[in-house]
């Protein structure tokens, strides 16, 4: 799921410093099981914000999705009363409000970071960069589009010390998770395979699937 | 005699490396490269190392051309994606650079501009192979160059990886290196030679050239810090030890260098002397080795 992390309350702060009246807009998936904009976070932040400056309103929402008009929809009553929605939701959230919403100042409470899994509880790692153009059927279920520090395609730096990446000792090389992996499976011929240049995918993305669309008339 | 043309006779290669500094100034550099020249086959330019920024391996190559020094352009992948990369290469055929060592480079986040985008667009396998297309007369996609390159490439190997997966994932890769067309190896720093012989017997037969890396030792701290921050490098007690004893450092540090290079000239083709600042030392290594 998508991992997201609550901005520095300051800087929460300085973005509301110009209203009276806040709806904080929490978000019931991923952030929810992330612990950065479920119901509690969203209750905790209201708090903050209350105490911390007398004469700001703030009340607070919690929808299933807001990548969703379907429930974005439920805020239309709520939403007419107030000028700045902070959303906490991650950045897809926070764009489909803004553009459900045009005239209301929506604001973002979270900084998104990536696309992971929970390793342990409090602990979250990046395991999917949305490449377009997916591998882990070679590389025994390991991305080293992601979880190589360089993105290497073709095998590992020699900056590896003691199994862990050059960039921090607290991740393992993927490379030599990719080996351990292949190892496993009796597969290591993989790695000698053709040489792999990335096409990387143009930005922003756009999918189109014509048996989808809805039909006319 | 060029590097290319040392390289494909049976003489034992004797390279050197010098570091751009950060800035303008290459005062010192180039008096350091003057001093290198009649003593080793060919010097290599780093290309911003440890991912600091400083002077750029390409200029500072075409200076050593000038001075009748046939340079390595070291180019690594961190920086610039594969449009640059071709481009540069071309710049360096047309400033009279022959020898490339492609690398794919330290992550950023261990120089001075940490939150720089990395690149990575190619790697050294993949690099190597663009640069046999560019020497086969066209670029990466297939379209015709109007004036092609020659290179003689080259690459890097870690025979100090340091666990059983490291070591065999540097291997494959050294293969894949050389099918991608590398024509030379310089290693990472050696100090253990038993460790360097049980990798040279691994790739026993390889036909290619291996050059022995040796690293400068200038105190027992830079030995500790190397043994904790920089992969493949391996310092022993014993050598420590010696460092820390001795009541000349410098005298001592080209003892150490000397009979490590003579110990590569049992083991391999040639070797690699990186000075770290102490390039005007090179010349009395060599001596002390007998080359």
């Amino acid at each position: 799921m998508i991992i997201a992390t609550q901005k520095d309350l300051a800087e929460i702060k300085r973005m509301v410093a110009p209203y009276k009246k806040v709806l904080i807009v929490g978000c019931g998936m991923c952030m929810t099981f992330c612990s950065a904009g479920g119901p509690d976070e969203v209750a905790r932040l209201a708090e903050n914000l209350a105490t911390d400056r007398e004469g700001l309103t703030v009340e607070k929402g919690m929808i299933p999705r807001q990548c969703s008009d379907k429930f974005i929809d439920r805020l239309e009553e709520k939403i007419r009363d107030y000028e700045a929605v902070l959303s906490m939701a991650c950045g897809n959230g926070v764009q489909a409000v803004a553009r459900r919403f045009p005239d209301k100042r929506v604001l973002p409470a979270l900084n998104t970071q990536f696309i992971g899994i929970e390793q342990e509880p409090g602990v979250w790692a990046e395991m999917c960069m949305a490449c377009g153009d997916c591998i882990l059927g070679r590389t025994a279920g390991v991305c080293p589009v992601t979880r190589c520090a360089k993105g290497l395609l073709n095998g590992p730096c020699g900056g590896s010390q003691e199994g862990k990446c050059e960039v921090s000792k607290d991740r393992p090389c993927a490379w030599q998770e990719i080996y351990h992996g292949l190892k496993r499976l009796g597969l290591l011929d993989y790695l000698r395979g053709e040489t792999q240049i990335k096409g990387w995918a143009v930005h922003p993305g756009r999918i189109i699937r014509e048996e989808l669309k809805a039909k006319e008339g | 005699m060029s590097f290319r043309q040392a390289l494909e006779s049976d003489k034992f290669l004797v390279t050197a490396e010098i570091g751009p500094g950060k800035g303008t100034d290459t005062g010192v550099l180039l008096e350091d490269a003057s001093i290198l020249k009649d003593r080793v086959d060919a010097i290599n330019v780093t290309d911003m190392q440890s991912s600091v920024m400083r002077l750029g391996s390409l200029a500072v190559c075409h200076l050593l051309t000038d001075m009748g020094i046939d340079p390595v352009l070291q180019v690594t992948c961190r920086d610039r994606n594969r449009l640059a990369l071709q481009a540069d290469l071309l710049s360096a055929w047309v400033l009279g650079i022959r020898n490339v060592l492609a690398l794919t480079g330290d992550h950023p986040t261990l120089g001075d501009h940490p939150q720089t985008k990395p690149v990575f667009d190619l790697d050294a396998v993949s690099l190597l192979e663009v640069i046999g297309k560019l020497n086969g007369g066209a670029d990466m996609v297939g379209n015709e160059l109007k004036g092609a390159t020659d290179f003689l490439p080259g690459a890097v190997v870690n025979p100090g990886a340091d666990t059983e997966a490291a070591l065999d994932l540097q291997i494959i890769k050294m293969e894949k290196k050389m099918e991608a067309g590398a024509r030379f190896f310089q290693t990472q720093a050696i100090y253990d030679l038993d460790l360097f012989e049980k990798f040279m017997r691994r790739v026993e037969g390889y036909k290619t050239k291996i050059l022995g890396g040796v690293i400068l030792l200038k105190s027992a701290g830079m030995a500790r810090f190397m043994n904790k921050n920089v992969a493949g490098v391996f310092v022993p007690e014993y050598l420590i030890k010696e460092m820390t004893e001795t009541k000349d450092k410098v005298k001592t540090s080209i003892e150490i260098a000397a009979r490590l290079v003579k110990g590569t000239k049992d083991l391999c083709h040639g070797v690699h002397i990186m000075a770290i600042g102490w390039e005007k030392r090179v010349p009395h290594v060599l001596d002390e080795a007998g080359l």
